[in-house]
C-alpha cells in the first residue's frame, strides 16, 4: 500500500473489474470486508498524512499552482523549496503539496504553511531560504511576508484571520487550493465521492432528483434554472440513451471561477456529473471545456484516468449495476457556444449556432437524445448536497436562491480574486468588506455584473441583496458571477461600447435582431464616444434595445442590449455630456481629450520623455516639457509616470 | 501571405496522418481540426480539403466552422505569438492601449503576421487572469501588468535573446 486509494492486503478484491460497493467509504474507515488492525492502522497513518491535525511535528508547504500564480511565478518556488528542505534535512518532516487556485491571485505567488495555517504572500525565490530557516526550522513565522491589511497596516497571521476569507462561506471552493488536485487520494480524504456513494447505494433515482430539488439550487451559469426540476425533466424524457453534458465553456470575459474549480477541484465535476448520471439515466458524459484554459483540460484528464483506474468511473461502477463514462471536448473558441443549444450543436461537429427552442434539450439534445446540462459550479455544487442533504444546502441563501455564489471580484478594487459568498448578502459588503474597497482611494462609481449579459449598477443599488430575482429587478443578471469595479475614471458609455464590440463580433450571425442589432447599437455607440452622436441617438439606442431583447434566438442576443439598458438608466448624464458638451466626464474617450503639460508643475525631469512611446513629447533639461497634440496616441504613459502630477487630461 | 509549394505539401501529408487518427464521424471534426493547428499552427484551405475529403463533407462545411471559431487561423503564425487580453478587467485597465502598443512596436494590425514571420498579433476574449490585468500571452507565459513601457522592453530583450541564440548557434558550426 503506497498511497491512500491503494487496497490494504491481498484480502481487498476490489478492482474495475470486481468492483466493491463499499471502495469508498473503506479508503477512510477500512478495512471494512475483514478485521485486521495492522491494515487499519496503514490507513490511519495515510489519513493523518495527508490531513494534519493541529500541533503536528510534520508540515505541508501548499504552494499554488493556479493559472494566476503560475505566471506570477509559483512554479520556480518549487524547486527551490525542495533544495532549501534538503539542504535542512527536512525533506521527511516537511512535504510540499501542489495546489490549485486560493482565489486571492491578486496576492500571489501563495503559499501556506499547514497544519499553522500560515499565509504568506507575494512570496518570491529569494524568500524561500528564509521561509525554511525561520518558519519551518524554528517555528518563527516571517512577518513582512504576511498579508497586511491596506487600512489598518494589521498584518493577518493566518489566512482565516486574512479579511478576504474571513467573510467568505467556501463551500464550492473549500478543497481549491487545500488539496492536491492531481491526487484523487487527497479528495477522497475530504469526503469526497461520499455523496456519490450514499445516491448509488441508499437512494433511488428519483431520491436524488429528490433531493436536488430539495436544495433549492438553481443553474449557477447565467439562467438561474432550478437543477432538481432539470432532472426532473431528463429523467421522465423518453430515450434509449441519455447524455450528462458540463458546459465548461466559460467565455464571460471577466470571469473565472469555472477555470479554478476545475483546476483546483477536477474531482467534485465528475462527482456531479455521475450523481446526475445516476439520477436521470445517462450513461455517458461530456465536458466542454474552453480550449484556453489547456491546465484545466489537463487536471480533468488526470481525474478521469485516476477514476477509470479505481473503477469509480467505467461499467458497474462498485458493483452497482451503473456504468458511467465520460469523455472531454475542447471548445474553439466562441462564446455563443456557452448557450446551451450551441454547445450542443458545437459537440457534433458543427458551428455553434442555437437551435429553437423547444424542444429543449432535456427531450432533445446531443445527437437528439435526452439530454442533461449544467455548468461546472452547479455540478460542483452537488456532492455537498449529496453528502450533507437538500434542507442542510437549502437553509443557507434567501427565499428563492440558496447556497452560496462565486464571484470573480476584478477591475479597481483593492483585493481582487474570486469570492465565495452566501446568497443574499449586498454587494457593498463584497466590493468595500471583501474586495477592501477602490484602489487607490478613488471614488466608486458602479459595478458591472454577469458580463456581456448583465448591467453596470450604481451606489445606491449597492445594499440590496444579491440574488437571481433582485439583480434582474434593477435591470443587470448573475450570469456566471463576473464582478468588475468601476471607479470615478471608467467612462460607462466606453463599457456599453466595450462589451457591444464584444457581443457583436461573437454573434453568430444566425438570427436579424442579434446580427443586425448589435452593430447597428454598436456604431452608434462609436459615435457617441467619438464626440459626433446626436441627443436622438439615446432613444434609438433604448427602442433598439428592447427589439433586440425581446426577439433575438438564443440568450446572448436577448441579453446582449443589458449593458447599454443599466448604463441608460442609471448613467445618462454621462451619455448627454458626451453628445452635448463632447466632453467624457471619466477622462476615458481618446477622441474626446487633449493631453497638456502644467508648465508651473513640469520640473523637467524627462522621464515621460522616455515613456512615451510615440516620441510626442519634446523638452530641454530642467525645463518644462511640451506634448505635441497631432503626435500624441493618447495612451496615458506620461500620466502613469508623472511624479509631480503635472500632465493633465482635458 | 502566399504559401509557398513546400508548405502546401506538408499540410496536405499532415492533415492526412492527422485525420486517420480519428474515426470519421463528424462529431470528430473539431478535434482533427485541432490536432492540424497544434501540428501546423495553422488550417490553410488545403488541410481543410483533405479533412472534408476523410469525413465526406463538403470542404465548404470544414471552411465555414474553421472560420467559425476564434481559434483557428487560416495563415502561418509567427514564430512568436502575442495575444493581448482584451477582456473586460483588461479593458477597464487600459486593454485598448496595450494592444496599441503592439500594433505599433510590431508594425501590424491584430490578426497579422509579420513580414519576417517572428511576430503575429492576436486578440483574445479573456484569459482568466483577470486578477492580473492587463495581460498579454508571449507565446504561453502570461505577462502579468503590462504597461506600454513594459512591451518595449519584453520585444527588446526577447530580440536580444533570439539574436544571442542565433549567434551561439552559428558560434558552434
Amino acid at each position: 500500500m503506497e498511497n491512500l486509494i491503494d487496497k490494504c492486503c491481498d484480502k481487498c478484491t476490489h478492482a474495475p473489474a470486481t468492483p466493491c460497493k463499499d471502495y469508498i467509504k473503506c479508503r477512510k474507515e477500512g478495512p471494512i470486508c475483514h478485521q485486521d488492525e495492522t491494515c487499519k492502522q496503514k490507513r490511519q497513518d495515510f489519513l493523518a498524512a495527508i490531513n494534519l491535525s493541529e500541533g503536528s511535528a510534520n508540515l505541508q508547504v501548499l504552494i499554488c499552482a493556479g493559472t494566476g500564480c503560475a505566471s506570477s511565478g509559483s512554479g520556480k518556488l518549487v524547486k527551490k523549496l525542495e533544495d532549501e528542505l534538503a539542504a535542512n534535512g527536512l525533506a521527511d518532516q516537511v512535504q510540499i503539496k501542489i495546489t490549485g487556485c486560493h482565489g486571492f491571485c491578486e496576492q500571489g505567488p501563495l503559499m501556506i504553511v499547514e497544519p499553522r495555517k500560515t499565509f504568506y504572500t507575494r512570496v518570491e525565490e529569494e524568500d524561500v531560504a528564509e521561509i525554511v530557516s525561520s518558519d519551518l526550522v524554528k517555528g518563527e513565522v516571517v512577518e513582512r511576508l504576511l498579508f497586511k491589511d491596506p487600512n489598518t497596516g494589521e498584518a493577518a497571521k493566518t489566512y482565516e484571520t486574512v479579511p478576504f476569507y474571513a467573510r467568505q462561506k467556501r463551500l464550492v471552493l473549500h478543497n481549491c487550493g487545500h488539496i492536491n488536485p492531481e491526487a484523487l487520494s487527497d479528495y477522497i480524504v475530504k469526503d469526497g465521492y461520499a455523496g456519490f456513494s450514499r445516491a448509488l447505494f441508499e437512494l433511488t433515482p428519483d431520491q436524488v432528483v429528490d433531493e436536488v430539488k430539495t436544495s433549492g439550487l438553481r443553474g449557477r451559469g447565467g439562467g438561474g434554472f432550478p437543477t432538481g426540476m432539470k432532472w426532473g425533466f431528463v429523467r421522465q424524457a423518453q430515450g434509449d440513451k441519455k447524455y450528462v453534458v458540463c458546459n465548461a465553456d466559460e467565455g464571460d470575459p471577466g470571469a473565472f471561477m469555472d477555470r479554478s474549480v476545475l483546476e483546483g477541484d477536477p474531482h467534485a465535476v465528475l462527482e456531479g456529473m455521475m450523481t446526475c448520471g445516476y439520477a436521470v439515466g445517462a450513461d455517458e458524459g461530456y465536458i466542454y471545456v474552453r480550449a484556453e484554459y489547456p491546465l484545466a483540460i489537463q487536471r480533468l484528464k488526470i481525474a478521469i484516468a485516476q477514476a477509470e483506474e479505481c473503477g469509480i468511473i467505467g461499467d458497474n461502477i462498485m458493483n452497482s449495476g451503473f456504468n458511467f463514462h465520460l469523455k472531454i471536448k475542447a471548445g474553439a473558441g466562441a462564446f455563443v457556444c456557452g448557450e446551451e443549444t450551441a454547445l450542443l450543436t458545437s459537440i457534433e461537429g458543427n458551428r455553434g449556432m442555437p437551435r429553437v427552442r423547444p424542444p429543449f434539450p432535456a427531450n432533445s439534445g446531443l445527437w437528439a437524445k435526452p439530454t442533461c446540462l449544467n455548468n461546472v459550479e452547479t455540478f460542483a455544487n452537488v456532492p455537498q448536497i449529496l453528502r450533507n442533504g437538500g434542507s442542510w444546502y437549502a437553509s443557507m441563501g434567501t427565499e428563492k436562491s440558496k447556497g452560496t455564489k462565486i464571484f470573480a471580484l476584478t477591475g479597481k478594487v483593492n483585493n481582487t480574486g474570486l469570492v465565495e459568498v452566501p446568497m443574499g448578502i449586498s454587494m457593498r459588503e463584497i466590493i468595500f468588506d471583501i474586495g477592501g474597497g477602490i484602489q487607490g482611494g478613488k471614488k466608486f462609481k458602479a459595478v458591472q455584473i454577469g458580463g456581456p449579459s448583465g448591467g453596470c449598477l450604481p451606489d445606491e443599488l449597492l445594499d440590496r441583496p444579491v440574488d437571481y430575482d433582485s439583480l434582474i429587478s434593477v435591470g443587470a443578471m448573475m450570469g456566471s458571477g463576473g464582478l468588475v469595479v468601476m471607479d470615478e475614471t471608467t467612462c460607462m458609455v466606453d463599457v456599453a461600447r466595450f462589451f457591444l464590440t464584444f457581443t457583436q463580433s461573437e454573434s453568430c450571425g444566425k438570427c436579424t435582431p442579434c446580427r443586425e442589432g448589435t452593430t447597428r447599437m454598436l456604431e452608434i455607440l462609436t459615435r457617441i464616444c467619438n464626440g459626433e452622436g446626436k441627443m436622438e441617438d439615446i432613444d434609438t439606442l433604448e427602442r433598439l434595445g428592447r427589439v433586440v431583447k425581446n426577439t433575438a434566438l438564443c440568450g446572448l442576443g436577448q441579453t446582449c442590449p443589458n449593458p447599454i439598458l443599466s448604463t441608460l438608466r442609471y448613467f445618462k448624464d454621462e451619455y448627454i455630456a458626451h453628445i452635448q458638451d463632447k466632453h467624457c466626464p471619466a477622462g476615458n474617450c481618446a477622441a474626446l481629450l487633449t493631453f497638456r503639460i502644467d508648465p508651473e508643475k513640469c520640473k523637467g525631469c524627462g522621464k515621460c520623455l522616455k515613456s512615451c512611446p510615440a516620441g510626442a513629447i519634446t523638452g530641454e533639461k530642467k525645463m518644462p516639457h511640451v506634448i505635441d497634440v497631432a503626435k500624441c496616441i493618447k495612451c496615458g504613459s506620461c500620466l502613469m509616470g508623472c511624479k509631480f502630477e503635472a500632465i493633465q487630461k482635458v | 501571405m502566399k504559401l509557398t509549394e513546400e508548405e502546401k505539401q506538408i499540410a496536405v501529408e499532415t492533415s492526412r496522418k492527422v485525420s486517420e487518427l480519428f474515426d470519421p464521424g463528424k462529431g470528430n471534426l473539431i478535434p482533427i481540426l485541432q490536432r492540424v493547428q497544434g501540428e501546423l499552427g495553422y488550417v490553410p484551405p488545403e488541410a481543410m480539403e483533405v479533412v472534408a475529403g476523410y469525413l465526406d463533407l463538403p470542404p465548404v462545411e470544414v471552411y465555414g466552422v474553421v472560420t467559425f471559431y476564434n481559434q483557428f487561423r487560416t495563415t502561418p503564425p509567427g514564430k512568436h505569438q502575442v495575444k493581448v487580453c482584451m477582456g473586460t478587467a483588461c479593458h477597464v485597465k487600459g486593454g485598448h492601449i496595450i494592444l496599441d502598443s503592439w500594433e505599433r512596436r510590431l508594425g501590424i494590425k491584430v490578426g497579422e503576421t509579420t513580414e519576417d514571420r517572428e511576430y503575429s498579433l492576436e486578440r483574445v476574449a479573456c484569459v482568466g487572469c483577470c486578477t492580473l490585468a492587463p495581460v498579454t500571452l508571449y507565446d504561453e507565459e502570461v505577462i502579468p501588468k503590462i504597461t506600454p513601457t513594459k512591451v518595449d522592453g519584453l520585444l527588446f530583450s526577447h530580440q536580444l535573446a533570439d539574436k544571442q541564440q542565433k549567434e551561439g548557434n552559428a558560434g558552434e558550426k
